[in-house]
């Protein structure tokens, strides 16, 4: 083989990534394009007044999106409650304290929670969850806002666990005997040192694991009720709701392209794009956030 | 190295390949996988009501004229009928009549819907076999449904609150549910479903909450009523008889939450699918329609 060939080849394969790059970049303007194209022309057909109003029934043209991005906001706060707590506990096990043999079971099994698909999860929820839920708390019906924020905490728990345990994995061993040589417990190490250490990864990790619960559809639609009641108060974590991906996915199959309804359901979408590219950048800002000179001397 | 570098080069062509091909393959339910074209093809698409009844219907019919591939997909009556508009299948299902807007929109397409009612239905109003009510008036169903009725023990029932399941919106039997009862067929009433009321994408999914819980209350077409839910007797009115819905009651005009379903074809049927709704209203055809649980048309 020619050293000529080789080059030509090379440069072949570097057009190629580089192509491959740049798309990404296209592919995510032109989606904002037409989203934003599509759903902008709701603020024109329907009265702001209307679209911020709190009652969604679209064939009778009631436009209020507000109970639909309220449902999202309860299911999404929900699910962070549920996760945050599990998925760091379980990544600073995982990383810190489990022996080899249980990391050896525990990791596969996590990234096998990560790839059960999201319909499965809402099987299991209708199955078992909601009625099991609607028997224990004495609840009208099991399909709640909490059945929701229970199995989308599933769905965030894999995304949490394994960013975070990269994070803490990444923490140099030498902080830990450093701190372990001073006489501290091993507890003390990992609550005083480790786990500040890893803070920027363990904060990403979080956001992208809400990032994701903000966007999950299949089973907030199989689970929550999908009843587009405003959130009055806290009990409303027991009541049905209605997100904005199930709202989205139910109804865009129906509705003719380009009436009112059909550019509302586009503006939820951007709506939701909002959201989500919110807490990707603030994501993003953690994790590339400058160190401080403390921890650039430590490190 | 160059055998390398072809490798990886194949892969990374065919992964792309590969992951179209799966895309297509999971994209619509087809009642046929054959690998050889077919001569003649149907595209059948709408009402999930009528989405078993259309299945069997294809299932028949190619069973007897083996040329011929029908794809049936549900998905709604608003669905279909948006579909049939665009001019992507060649009959819709529809649970209700074509709306007069959908009309419009599909004569400035250059598509003419033309309506064949091919079966009829009863809507069956289901609660859990453990709820003490047996009779309901269509006032009381409709003040169920509109929020004005909250607790079971306001009809003689348990003490439960009620818990209001419906289709989603895109259904053809909210659509009728809405306008025949929760309105009692009045034009004028602008009543609305009461906004806690539970929308599930499925007919199933209303059949299993009824099935497990005890304070719901639920309605959908009479053939996907299973034996584990308890069918509710209607009256028209308080002086009227409670009527059961059955195949019976529906002929005889009886039972009152009874409606047409419908297919719309773009244009009066020419060709196969002259020929396709000629065997649905042929007595095979209708033999489907009652075995499923719906009412043939005469």
């Amino acid at each position: 083989m020619s050293a000529n060939k080789l080059k030509t080849s090379e440069k072949l394969i570097t057009r190629g990534i580089q192509i491959s790059g740049y798309s990404t970049i296209l592919f995510v303007l032109m989606i904002l394009y037409f989203l934003i194209a599509q759903g902008l022309p709701a603020l024109t057909e329907v009265p702001l007044k209307d679209l911020f109003s709190t009652r969604w029934y679209p064939i009778e043209e009631y436009y209020g999106i507000l109970p639909l991005i309220l449902g999202s906001l309860v299911v999404t706060v929900g699910a962070s409650l549920v996760a945050v707590p599990l998925g760091v506990l379980t990544a600073i096990y995982i990383a810190e304290i489990a022996p080899h043999w249980a990391k050896e079971i525990l990791k596969p099994l996590v990234e096998l929670l990560a790839g059960l698909p999201s319909v499965v999860l809402g099987f299991l929820g209708i199955l078992i969850l909601s009625p099991f839920l609607r028997d224990a708390l004495h609840l009208p019906t099991g399909l709640t806002a909490l059945t929701g924020s229970l199995l989308l905490g599933m769905i965030a728990v894999p995304t949490i666990v394994s960013i975070s345990e990269d994070a803490l994995n990444n923490v140099p061993e030498t902080y830990r005997t450093g701190s372990l040589a001073l006489g501290v417990t091993r507890w003390q190490t990992i609550w005083g040192v480790t786990i500040p250490a890893a803070r920027s990864g363990i904060l990403t990790a979080i956001m992208l694991g809400i990032g994701r619960t903000i966007g999950e559809t299949m089973t907030v639609m199989m689970v929550t009720g999908n009843a587009p009641v405003m959130p009055g108060s806290l009990r409303v974590i027991f009541m049905p709701i209605r997100t904005m991906t199930a709202t989205i996915a139910s109804e865009m199959g129906e509705v003719a392209s380009g009436s009112s309804h059909y550019h509302v359901l586009f503006f939820i979408a951007v709506v939701l794009f909002l959201f989500t590219m919110i807490v990707n950048i603030v994501a993003s800002k953690i994790s590339s956030r400058h160190m401080k000179r403390s921890e650039r001397i430590l490190s | 190295m160059f055998t390398l570098w072809l490798r990886r080069t194949l892969i990374l062509f065919f992964i792309p390949i590969l992951l179209i091909a799966c895309r297509v393959d999971g994209g619509s339910q087809t009642s046929s996988d054959s690998d050889e074209a077919p001569s003649l093809y149907l595209e059948n698409k709408g009402s999930d009501t009528m989405v078993n009844l259309a299945l069997y219907w294809a299932e028949e019919y190619q069973q007897e004229y083996t040329d011929v591939r029908i794809s049936v997909t549900g998905g709604g009556s608003g669905t279909g009928i948006t579909s049939l508009i665009s001019n992507t299948v060649d009959i819709a299902n529809a649970s209700r009549s074509i709306k007069e807007e959908e009309r419009e929109q599909a004569l400035a397409n250059g598509i003419d819907p033309v309506e064949h009612v091919v079966a009829r239905d009863a809507i069956a109003v289901i609660v859990n076999p453990q709820n003490p009510i047996r009779e309901l008036t269509l006032q009381q169903v409709s003040d169920i449904y509109s929020g004005k009725t909250n607790n079971w023990q306001e009809l003689g029932g348990d003490d439960r609150p009620i818990v209001r399941l419906s289709r989603e919106t895109n259904s053809g039997t909210h659509v009728y549910f809405l306008e025949s009862v929760i309105r009692l067929g009045d034009k004028e009433n602008k009543t609305l479903f009461s906004q806690d009321t539970l929308l599930l994408p499925s007919s199933e999914g209303i059949i299993a909450e009824v099935r497990d819980n005890p304070n719901a209350i639920g309605y959908d077409g009479l053939g996907y009523i299973t034996p584990e839910v308890k069918v509710i007797g209607i009256a028209k009115d308080e002086f009227s008889d409670y009527v059961m819905p059955s195949v019976d009651t529906v002929n005889l005009n009886l039972y009152p939450v009874a409606r047409d379903l419908y297919m719309y074809t773009n244009g009066v049927p020419q060709g196969l699918v002259e020929e396709y709704l000629a065997w649905i209203f042929s007595p095979a055809g209708q033999k489907i329609v009652k075995d499923l649980g719906f009412v043939p048309v005469e």
